[in-house]
Order: C-alpha cells, then sequence, then structure tokens
C-alpha cells in the first residue's frame, strides 16, 4: 500500500514539474506547480509530517501559489519571447544538469542502502503539538526573527509594488 | 514488499531539484524562473522531511517550517520586483533585464 | 583606597574638554581642567593620609593584562613612600601650573582658534599619564606612562603647529625619546628573561641574586630610557629645542615633573643598581658630566627660556649624581625642590615674557624690576634658592648631593661645586639682564600679569623659601632608603655655598656694575665663546655624524631601492597582475542572470564531487 501511494504521487510530482519546465505559457506552469505541491504534501503525510503536509497545502498550494498567479494575471503574461542567447547556458547546461543529477542519485543510492525503508505510522512525531512544543522552546529565537523577516519582507513589497507619487 | 525505501524519497527529491534547476537554466520568462525556484525549495523540504523521518527527530520539520516562511516572504518581494520591472521595462525576458552589466 | 581615582580624575578631564570643549567657553574649560587637577591633588591627600606611615607598599591590583603560561603582568598601582612624594609633587605642582595657565592661555587661541581647550586636554591627559607612571606597580605600567607623558610632550611642544620650529622640535623630542624607549624595552625584555616577571617587588627580591652581569646590562639600558626621557648626555639635545611649547608646558613637563621621571626610574630601580656598581658608577658619570656641560651652555644663551632649559638639563645632572652616589634620597630631594624653583623660574619668565607681549630675548629686555616687581621678587625667590644659597630649598638638596658625591668620589664633588658657581652665575646673569640696568625693549607699556597667573607664583616662592625645611624628604625615604653615615662636614659646605656666592657676585659685577665687561670678555675669548655660544655644536655634530647618514642612507636604500624598487615592485606588480587576470574573468560578468546561474550550478557540481572525495561516500 505504501508503495502504491508513494509511486502514483511520486509520478505525479515528476510529471507535474516537468511539465512546469516545459509549459510556455506561465500559467499552465503554475497550475502544474500547485499539482507538484499537492502531490508532495501527500508524500509529507506518508513521511509522518502531519503538520507541514497541512502548511504546505495551505500556505504553499494555497497563498504563494495564489500570489503568483495573481501576478501573472495581472501582467497578462503570455507565452515567453525566445530572445537572447546564453553562450554558457548552451554549451555547459545539458552536462552540468545530468552531472549534478547523476552525481545526487550516485550519493544517494551509496549512502542510503535500500534496508532503510519508510512505512506509514513509524514516525508519529509530526504532529502540529509536538511542531509547536520545539517551535516554541529550541527555535524561539529564530521563530521571533522570521516575524521581523515577514514584517520587512510586507514593508519591502509595498514599497517596490505602490505607484510612484511624483 | 510493503515499505518504501527511503532512498527513492532522496532519489525523488533530487530529481525535482534537477527540474528545478533546469527551468531555471532555460526559461526566458521570469516569472517561470521564479517558479523554478520554488521548485527546488520543494525539493528541498522533501529532503527535510524524510531525514526527520530517518533520524526520528522533529528538527526537520522545523527547517522545512522555516523555508516555507521565508519562501512565502521571497515570493512576496520578488514578485514586488517582478511587477516594478515590468511597469519600468515591459518585459518579462530575463536576458533583456541586463542593467548591471556596464 | 581607590588609587585609580588618582590618575582617572584628569582622564575625565581630558575626555570632556577633549571631546566637547569646543562647544564649552574658557570658564567651562577651565572648571574641568582645573577642577580635576585639584580634585585630584585632594586625593593624593586623602589617599596618604589614609594610609598610615607606609613603610610598606600598598599595592592595588585591577585586573590581569596579559597572561601567558608563568608570566604574568596585571595592572596594578602601587603606594610607598617613593610614590608619596611624587605623587605630592607631580598633583601639587601640576595643580598649580594649571591654575597659572588660566591667566597665561586667557589670550592665547593658538592655530585656527581652537588652542585653549586644546591646550586643557593635553595637559590632563599628561596628567593622566604621569600619574600612571607614577603609580604604576611593575616596569610595564610604568612603561605605558612613560610613553604617555612623552605623548603629550610631543603634543605641547608642537601646540603652535602653524610654526614650523615648533613642530620640528616636537619631532626632535619625539625621535630622541624613541632611542631612550629602545633602551627602556630592551631593559624591560632583559629582566623578563633574567627574573621572568615584571613587578617592582619580585624583581627587587630577586635582585641580590641574580649574576652582576645581568644586573648591570639591565641597568645600563634602563639608564638610556633615563637618559632619553631626563635629557642626558648624549641625548639632553630635544629639551632646549622643547621650549617651543607654551610656557606653563615648560614648567610643568619639561622642568618640574615629565623629565624628571628618569630620575624616579632610576630610584625606583635602585635595587637592581646597588647590585651593579658599574651601571651605577656610569649613572654618576653622565649626572656630573651632564651638569657641568649644560651649564656652561647656559652662561651663554640669550633666550630667556633657553637658559632655564640648559638649567634643567643641568639640574637633572645633579640628580643622577646624586642617585649614582648611592644618595637616592638626596637625589628624589633635589627633584622636589628643583621641582618648586624651576617650575617657578619657567612661571616667572612667562611672565615676563606675557608683560613683555611674547618678548623672549635677555638683550631686549632690562630693567623690569620696577615694572613688574611681583614677578621679580617671586623669580629671585627662585634664583637664590637654584644658587644653593641657605638656608632655601636648593642648597638642602643640593648640599646633600655634593656631601654624597664628595664621599663616592672627590673629583665629582669638585666638578659638582665648579658647576654649582656656574649655575648661580648664568641664573644671576638673567636675572640682571633681565631686570637692572635699562630698558632695552620695543614694549612700551610692561605689565604685572594678573592675580591668577601671581598667586601661583607667590606660592611657588614660599616653597622655594622654605621647601627645604617644609620637606625634610630624606628623612622621609630613610625606610626604603637608608641615610648615609656621611660626617657632617663643614668644609664642604662652606665650599659650596661659596662658589654659589661667587657667581652671584660676579654675574653682578659683569651685568651691573661693569655692564660693558661681559662683552670685553666675549670678545676676548672670542673661540670659547662661539663655541660655547653655539652649544658645542652637538647639534651640528649629530647632524653630521648620526642625522644625516642616516636620512641619505635611508633615502638611497629606504627610499630609493628598498621602497621604490621592491616595496612598490611588488605592489604594483601584484596589481597589474590581478587588471589582467580581471581583464579575463570580465568576460564571465556577462550580465546576463542565466549564464551566472550556469556558474553556479557548475560550483555546486564541483562541490559535490569534492565533498564526495572528501569521504563524504563511504
Amino acid at each position: 500500500m505504501d508503495v502504491i501511494l508513494f509511486l502514483i504521487f511520486a509520478i505525479i510530482a515528476v510529471v507535474s514539474a516537468i511539465n512546469v519546465v516545459v509549459q510556455t505559457h506561465p500559467i499552465s506552469s503554475a497550475v502544474s506547480l500547485i499539482g507538484v505541491m499537492g502531490s508532495l504534501a501527500v508524500l509529507y503525510l506518508l513521511l509522518g509530517a502531519e503538520f507541514i503536509a497541512a502548511a504546505q497545502v495551505i500556505v504553499y498550494a494555497g497563498a504563494v501559489m495564489v500570489l503568483f498567479i495573481f501576478v501573472i494575471l495581472l501582467l497578462n503574461a503570455g507565452a515567453e519571447t525566445k530572445r537572447g542567447r546564453s553562450f554558457m547556458v548552451q554549451l555547459l547546461g545539458v552536462p552540468l544538469l545530468i552531472a549534478l543529477l547523476g552525481l545526487l542519485v550516485f550519493f544517494v543510492d551509496r549512502l542510503f542502502p535500500r534496508s532503510v525503508t519508510v512505512h506509514f505510522g513509524g514516525f508519529s512525531g509530526g504532529s502540529a503539538q509536538a511542531v509547536g512544543r520545539a517551535l516554541f522552546t529550541t527555535y524561539l529565537l529564530p521563530f521571533e526573527v522570521t516575524s521581523i523577516l515577514i514584517l520587512i519582507a510586507i514593508l519591502g513589497a509595498i514599497v517596490l509594488a505602490r505607484k510612484e507619487l511624483d | 514488499m510493503s515499505a518504501v525505501p527511503i532512498s527513492w524519497y532522496l532519489t525523488l527529491s533530487a530529481v525535482i531539484f534537477a527540474l528545478g534547476v533546469a527551468g531555471f537554466l532555460f526559461r526566458h520568462n521570469i516569472i517561470t524562473v521564479f517558479m523554478s525556484i520554488e521548485l527546488m525549495l520543494n525539493a528541498v523540504n522533501l529532503s527535510f522531511v524524510t531525514f526527520s523521518y530517518q533520524l526520528k527527530q522533529v528538527n526537520g520539520h522545523l527547517f522545512t517550517f522555516f523555508v516555507m516562511v521565508v519562501a512565502a516572504a521571497e515570493a512576496a518581494v520578488g514578485l514586488a520586483i517582478i511587477l516594478t520591472v515590468f511597469k519600468n521595462r515591459s518585459t518579462l525576458n530575463i536576458d533583456d533585464i541586463d542593467s548591471m552589466k556596464n | 583606597m581607590q588609587l585609580w581615582l588618582i590618575p582617572l580624575l584628569p582622564f575625565a578631564g581630558f575626555l570632556i574638554n577633549g571631546l566637547f570643549g569646543r562647544r564649552f567657553s574658557k570658564g567651562v574649560v577651565n572648571v574641568f581642567a582645573i577642577g580635576s587637577v585639584v580634585l585630584s591633588f585632594a586625593w593624593v591627600l586623602k589617599t596618604i593620609l589614609g594610609l598610615g606611615d607606609l613603610t610598606s607598599a600598598h599595592v592595588e591590583h585591577y585586573f590581569t593584562w596579559i597572561q601567558s603560561g608563568t608570566f604574568n603582568i596585571g595592572c596594578d598601582f602601587a603606594v610607598d613612600r617613593l610614590t608619596a612624594v611624587m605623587l605630592l609633587v607631580v598633583t601639587g605642582v601640576g595643580s598649580l601650573i594649571h591654575i597659572y595657565a588660566i591667566g597665561y592661555m586667557a589670550h592665547e587661541h593658538g592655530p585656527h582658534h581652537g588652542g585653549y581647550y586644546r591646550f586643557f586636554a593635553y595637559l590632563n591627559l599628561f596628567m593622566f599619564f604621569m600619574l600612571v607612571l607614577v603609580l604604576g606597580a611593575n616596569f610595564l605600567v610604568l612603561f605605558v606612562g612613560w610613553e604617555g607623558v612623552g605623548l603629550c610632550s610631543y603634543l605641547l611642544i608642537g601646540f603652535y603647529f602653524d610654526k614650523k620650529f615648533a613642530t620640528d622640535a616636537g619631532n626632535k623630542a619625539f625621535i630622541v625619546n624613541r632611542i631612550g624607549d629602545f633602551g627602556f624595552a630592551l631593559a624591560m625584555f632583559y629582566i623578563v628573561k633574567t627574573f621572568g616577571s615584571l613587578d617592582f617587588a619580585t624583581v627587587f627580591q630577586k635582585a641580590p641574586t641574580a649574576p652582576e652581569s645581568a644586573l648591570t646590562l639591565i641597568g645600563l639600558l634602563l639608564m638610556v630610557g633615563a637618559a632619553g626621557k631626563s635629557a642626558q648626555i648624549p641625548l639632553y639635545v630635544w629639551l632646549p629645542d622643547a621650549m617651543a611649547g607654551p610656557t606653563p608646558v615648560s614648567a610643568l613637563i619639561h622642568a618640574a615633573t615629565m623629565v624628571t621621571a628618569g630620575v624616579y626610574m632610576t630610584a625606583r630601580s635602585f635595587a637592581i643598581y646597588s647590585h651593579a656598581p658599574a651601571a651605577l658608577d656610569v649613572i654618576a658619570i653622565i649626572g656630573v658630566a651632564t651638569a657641568f656641560f649644560a651649564a656652561t651652555i647656559g652662561i651663554a644663551q640669550n633666550d630667556i627660556k633657553k637658559v632655564f632649559a640648559y638649567s634643567t638639563v643641568s639640574q637633572l645632572g645633579y640628580m643622577f649624581l646624586g642617585v649614582g652616589s648611592h644618595a637616592v634620597s638626596a637625589g628624589i630631594y633635589h627633584l622636589v625642590t628643583h621641582a618648586f624653583f624651576k617650575a617657578l623660574l619657567f612661571l616667572g619668565s612667562g611672565s615676563v615674557i606675557h608683560a613683555l607681549s611674547g618678548e623672549q630675548d635677555l638683550r631686549q629686555m632690562g630693567g623690569l624690576r620696577s615694572k613688574i616687581p611681583w614677578t621679580f621678587w617671586t623669580m629671585m625667590c627662585a634664583a637664590v634658592a637654584i644658587s644653593g644659597i641657605p638656608p632655601f630649598a636648593g642648597f638642602f638638596s643640593k648640599d646633600a648631593i655634593l656631601v654624597a658625591a664628595y664621599a663616592h668620589a672627590p673629583w665629582m664633588y669638585w666638578l659638582g661645586t665648579l658647576t654649582a658657581g656656574i649655575t648661580a652665575f648664568y641664573v644671576f646673569r638673567a636675572m640682571f639682564m633681565a631686570f637692572f640696568g635699562d630698558y632695552r625693549g620695543h614694549e612700551h607699556h610692561p605689565h604685572e600679569s594678573p592675580p591668577v597667573m601671581m598667586i601661583p607664583l607667590v606660592i611657588l616662592a614660599a616653597l622655594s623659601l622654605a621647601g627645604g625645611y617644609l620637606f625634610k624628604v630624606p628623612q622621609f625615604l630613610a625606610p626604603m632608603f637608608p641615610l648615609a653615615e656621611a660626617p657632617e662636614n663643614f668644609t664642604l659646605v662652606a665650599v659650596s655655598v661659596g662658589a654659589g656666592v661667587a657667581g652671584i657676585l660676579l654675574a653682578y659685577v659683569m651685568y651691573v656694575a661693569q655692564p660693558g665687561m661681559a662683552d670685553s670678555l666675549a670678545s676676548g675669548m672670542k673661540g670659547l665663546y662661539t663655541l660655547v655660544y653655539n652649544k658645542y655644536f652637538v647639534d651640528e655634530i649629530y647632524d653630521a655624524t648620526v642625522v644625516n647618514p642616516l636620512v641619505g642612507g635611508s633615502r638611497i636604500l629606504l627610499w630609493r631601492f628598498a621602497d621604490v624598487g621592491i616595496i612598490d615592485g611588488i605592489a604594483n606588480g601584484i596589481g597589474s597582475r590581478a587588471r589582467d587576470i580581471g581583464g579575463i574573468l570580465r568576460r564571465l560578468q556577462s550580465g546576463n542572470i542565466r549564464s551566472y546561474a550556469a556558474w553556479v550550478l557548475f560550483g555546486g557540481v564541483l562541490v559535490i564531487v569534492a565533498m564526495g572525495m572528501a569521504g563524504g561516500v563511504r
């Protein structure tokens, strides 16, 4: 059952991710990205991360992606124009990508033997209670700093996006 | 065979990350490039959660949480920058945005 | 007992005036500058009264400054009887001179009208460092004060920094002092090597067991430092030029306190010297030679401050003669009385200069006795004191030194006595030229100085007259430096007093009774007069033998070859290579975000490979 669920959502995630990259219209990419995020949320659940799965759906698939789609609609962005060439990317892009992926998979394969497995319910420390406890004890200072970061981001966004007064 | 090897999760993470990099490298639309960054962040989040499972500790979840927060802030500022750039230059092609040169 | 408060009060005054003085009125600057020093004096009094008889040192440890293995240096202050004497002199005379400076500097703004607060800020900083020097309980803390007073001396000599001779004099003082400080630093290294510590208590306790060769070397190196700071042969040349500073500076730094630091230091280190008789002999010889040599130069000087500057060099030589003759307490005694009468002479000459609106040349004075009587009478007190006429202050201390010198080596006594005669002669020559005869100057209305300047003069005059009675320094210091069992030898005393009286009479004959006599004598012995008038050409000899070869060698070897050839070559070479490489790397900066991303990816792959090779993969 675990394997079936994993394979279904892993395939959805990969296909959606490929779609994000290959679609020329930004709105199609955005919808595909929501697909990736949704399937990742299911995988988080399989890994016992209940709180993170919920946050993934609400924050990422909900808020952030809505923001993206707003901007796409606001700018009325059509299919992208194929102007500009980067010699570096043309020459090195594909080989580097293959090297990166190959290295990552190779290391993962070497470092994590097959015998270490994931089964649903094997880790129950990802509840909202457990995350909240860690967040407000061990990680209290980063948490508070994050609130300042968000405040700054809000101010920055307002300053950048407002119409020039003069 | 009822259990998934942990390396599968990490391999999935690596694949999604590589797809994000590919999007960043080969796309010209600045919004799509931005979404590729989100894709990479999500791939990393998946790794964090997987490691958290392996180590049976909640810390990975918290890193993921912070990454989400920062990503949300980044999206807000980044999209505001994109708006401003579009307003001033009427283009979304990142190869046209090269005023830092010269 | 909060010893730290003593130096910190002037330091606070320095900070307040130095940071905010520009916005203060002169009155506010005065309050902070003089108030801090007077408070410090009061605190010294309270401390010394509170510490009882002080037969052993009272040490206060504040924090560990340097710790390295077993080597440990603390920021420690200590007070014993020697320190107590120095503290009283420094803060007491310092307070008087600060008060005097209010009047003297009233019309001085220095360059760019910013001088008033700057002057007092530096003066307070000087007090801080001088008190650190005196209070320090190890050589390094002493050295901090030692360097600090040197800095303040430099700053204050160059107070009129828009005048070339003043900045030159400041540089000269600083550079000559560097030579001495180099000796001092070497001495400290050698002390650490020999004793493993710089604490006075530890070093002096171990001194009797150390080899005599090491002690002699340390003593000689310390003497190099003392010779620089206290202007002894061969490093005395900076002090006469230091008179370029304002007169209160000359009185405080270059007569009463800083230049006596060398005497204090040798007295402090006497536990080392007492086991190194050779070094002690060197001190005595340098002292008596300097005393005689500087006194003869003083005869032919026409600048009133220069006369007293050479007099200071000469009197410092007496102090070293005292220390070198095993009569440390006599040397310190002379330090104290000298602080009184020499500060008075300088402040008095400052009053004369003030009266004549800046005239310093004795040939442009004369007949001032009736015009500025207060200045005349107070300076007269100092003149009789320095001439060793009983029962005034200078008599007691100079006599103690000469008697000790006789016990040490009779020829030093005779040279010292001859010097005493010359001293009396040149001091009274200056007095007679300034105050007797007819007025020869240009200023039409010489005017007496304001009360704020006269009150310190009067107090110092009283101290010059009665200081020898009031402060029995040798008896006070007896627990530290036992009194020599010198038999009361009235012949010696009578001879030295006679020399002083003879000097005064000769001066009277030559400059008052028969005014033409001095000139005819000078033309009669033209060669000798030229030699003395030009200070034995010592500055010229130093220029020819030390300064010019150094400057020339530096110019050719260090500048043309080492600096331009090698260092600039390396620097320029690196610069142009960097530009070449930058020209290549510039092509990477295409301004294209995606190509940057590709480079980042390239770097990422390299990092992953490196991590794998470094053992990330089992």
